[in-house]
């Protein structure tokens, strides 16, 4: 067994248990803490495969801004877990359907007639400085253009769309307003007036 | 170094020897830039004490010294104040999720350092000289929240949970301005190796630095860099005249000295960044022979100083923003103002070359 095998399965081992906790640990929090233990163990199986750019925008977008709001929600919010563990049973046949139905399908497309081992060759293992981001940024701006600016145009729409969802104008609201801050003149405001000096009784 | 890794591999075979091998002497490497590291920061509190200190017509430590040297008083400060951080108990609070409480330190100094790894030095003198450094390094940073929001959260005190939630959104919010400055250099530069981006500033003088067709990019990155370190006048998230200490109120000891040494060590990484991504790195300002004489990392190490001397001038020379002005100035100034960069570095690069050199003034290409 070489170095790389003993990093994968310590890799997947913590991947598997911290994957485990997130589902079945009490406290919000832990669990969402967990869940960013198991993308960055994700991040490190995907760097033992040579796909150091995914490894490191998995990080840098799930682990360094997706889950640090998700945190900020979980911390906020004030979970009662007795009210969330309440209808656990009337719903349990449902999750199972959706769960079976999900495996099926993931079951049928990896060990359908494109995947495995047979089907997919090993990557050949590319020399020290081949540039894994320059490649995948020469592919989505060249072959995979139109789908790359459709999931852009996508994510635009629903951010516009999660934007004007949650934005409204609160009458009562006030908030001082920079600019005008910045154009007051000190002739506008400040009149200076000089007495002349009164003798004390 | 052949004859230790021959040694290793007599030792433990062909495979493993040169595993092992190489795990030797990256670990040898990794504390030649930990503890000097250590030492900095623990100078940086020295220099910013006094610094400041002349700056308020102050003097500042002055009391201990080495052996009783009196040209050297002063200079054991940092000494001693990590002895008694060493000494000092750490207090658990009541109702503090422990485990949390103590992972907190250890994760925020965990990024400060492991971004260190791709750090050029020298044209040799790298840990890791991977193609994808700037990733990296992003990614590095962007970790570093995770201890302070989970100090706050596990300290389980209201003082500390609003410190965390405000250094959070400050974090992410100028994160963002960040990596938008930083698509530029790499847009210039064509790399994301950091190495290849100081090669790129290499000319004949300074006028080929990043920092000339770049400089507002500079001064975003340079702000933003001061706001990503929570450090004055973008200290909300400690805030002492609003929430006493911010996320690390209850926090003693050498758990509090650990948030210490992350919050210096990533303020001297955000200078080292910004002396090697607009300053040039190693290479001298003038490429002539009384400059080109002293070793390259002197001047990657005056680069670093004079940016981090801008971190401790600021601090003695601004108010604390109030917490809607630090957000305007992320969102509505920097972020705009860097978009808008990119999309012109973007349509000067594409130019046909005939009517980009008919520019009188090309700094760009």
């Amino acid at each position: 067994m070489s170095f790389q095998d003993i990093l994968f399965y310590i890799f997947s081992a913590i991947l598997v248990v911290s994957a485990l906790g997130v589902i079945t640990v009490r406290n919000p929090v832990n669990s969402a803490l967990l869940l960013v233990l198991a993308f960055v163990t994700c991040a490190g199986l995907w760097l033992l495969l040579e796909a150091e750019f995914l490894a490191i925008a998995l990080v840098l977008v799930y682990v360094g801004a997706v889950m640090v709001l998700f945190l900020f929600v979980v911390m906020m919010l004030d979970i009662n877990l007795d009210r969330l563990r309440e209808g656990f049973w009337k719903w349990f046949p449902f999750g199972a359907v959706v769960a079976l139905i999900m495996v099926a399908e993931m079951s049928m497309v990896l060990m359908g007639k494109y995947f495995g081992l047979e089907e997919m060759p090993v990557p050949r293992s590319q020399d020290a400085d081949y540039s894994n981001t320059r490649e995948l940024g020469r592919l989505i701006y060249t072959e995979y253009v139109y789908a790359f600016e459709l999931a852009a145009v996508l994510l635009l729409v629903a951010m516009v769309a999660a934007i004007a969802l949650t934005l409204r104008h609160r009458e009562d609201k006030k908030s001082p307003n920079p600019s005008k801050q910045v154009k007051v003149r000190k002739e506008d405001r400040l009149r200076i007036v000089t007495m002349p000096a009164e003798k004390r009784e | 170094m052949e004859n230790i890794q021959q040694y290793f591999v007599e030792i433990f075979g062909a495979e493993w020897g040169a595993m092992l091998f190489s795990l030797a002497s990256n670990m040898t490497f990794i504390f030649a830039i930990v503890i000097p590291l250590l030492l900095g920061v623990a100078y940086l509190t020295f220099a910013e004490r006094k610094i400041i200190a002349y700056m308020q017509i102050r003097v500042g430590p002055n009391r201990v010294t080495f052996f009783g040297i009196p040209w050297l008083r002063g200079w054991g400060q940092p000494i001693a104040d990590a002895v008694k951080a060493i000494m000092k108990e750490i207090v658990i609070p009541t109702g503090a999720n422990k485990l949390l409480f103590v992972l907190a330190p250890v994760l925020t100094i965990m990024p400060a350092l492991a971004a260190w790894a791709v750090i050029p030095f020298s044209p040799e003198l790298v840990l890791a000289d991977i193609n994808a450094g700037l990733l990296y390094i992003l990614a590095m940073t962007s970790m570093g929240i995770y201890g302070i929001i989970i100090a706050g959260w596990a300290s389980n005190s209201k003082y500390a949970f609003l410190g965390a939630m405000r250094s959070a959104a400050q974090v992410v919010s100028y994160e963002l301005a960040m990596g938008f400055a930083l698509v530029c250099v790499l847009m210039m530069s064509q790399s994301l190796n950091l190495g290849d981006i100081v090669n790129g500033q290499q000319g004949s003088s300074f006028l080929n630095w990043y920092l000339i067709p770049l400089f507002p990019m500079f001064l975003v990155y340079l702000i933003s860099g001061v706001a990503e370190t929570n450090r004055a006048p973008f200290d909300v998230a400690e805030g002492e005249s609003e929430i006493v200490a911010g996320f690390h109120v209850d926090y003693s000891g050498m758990a509090f000295t650990v948030f210490f040494l992350a919050e210096y060590s990533n303020m001297i990484l955000v200078a080292t960044l910004t002396s090697i991504m607009f300053l040039g790195g190693w290479l001298p300002p003038v490429d002539m022979a009384p400059f080109t004489l002293i070793p390259g990392i002197v001047w990657l190490l005056l680069k670093i100083a004079f940016i981090l001397f801008f971190f401790l001038w600021f601090r003695a020379t601004f108010p604390r923003y109030r917490y809607d002005q630090i957000m305007r100035l992320g969102w509505k100034i920097f972020i705009p103002i860097t978009l808008v960069w990119i999309v012109l570095l973007g349509s000067i690069m594409q130019l046909p070359e005939s009517i980009r050199n008919t520019f009188p003034l090309n700094i760009w290409f």
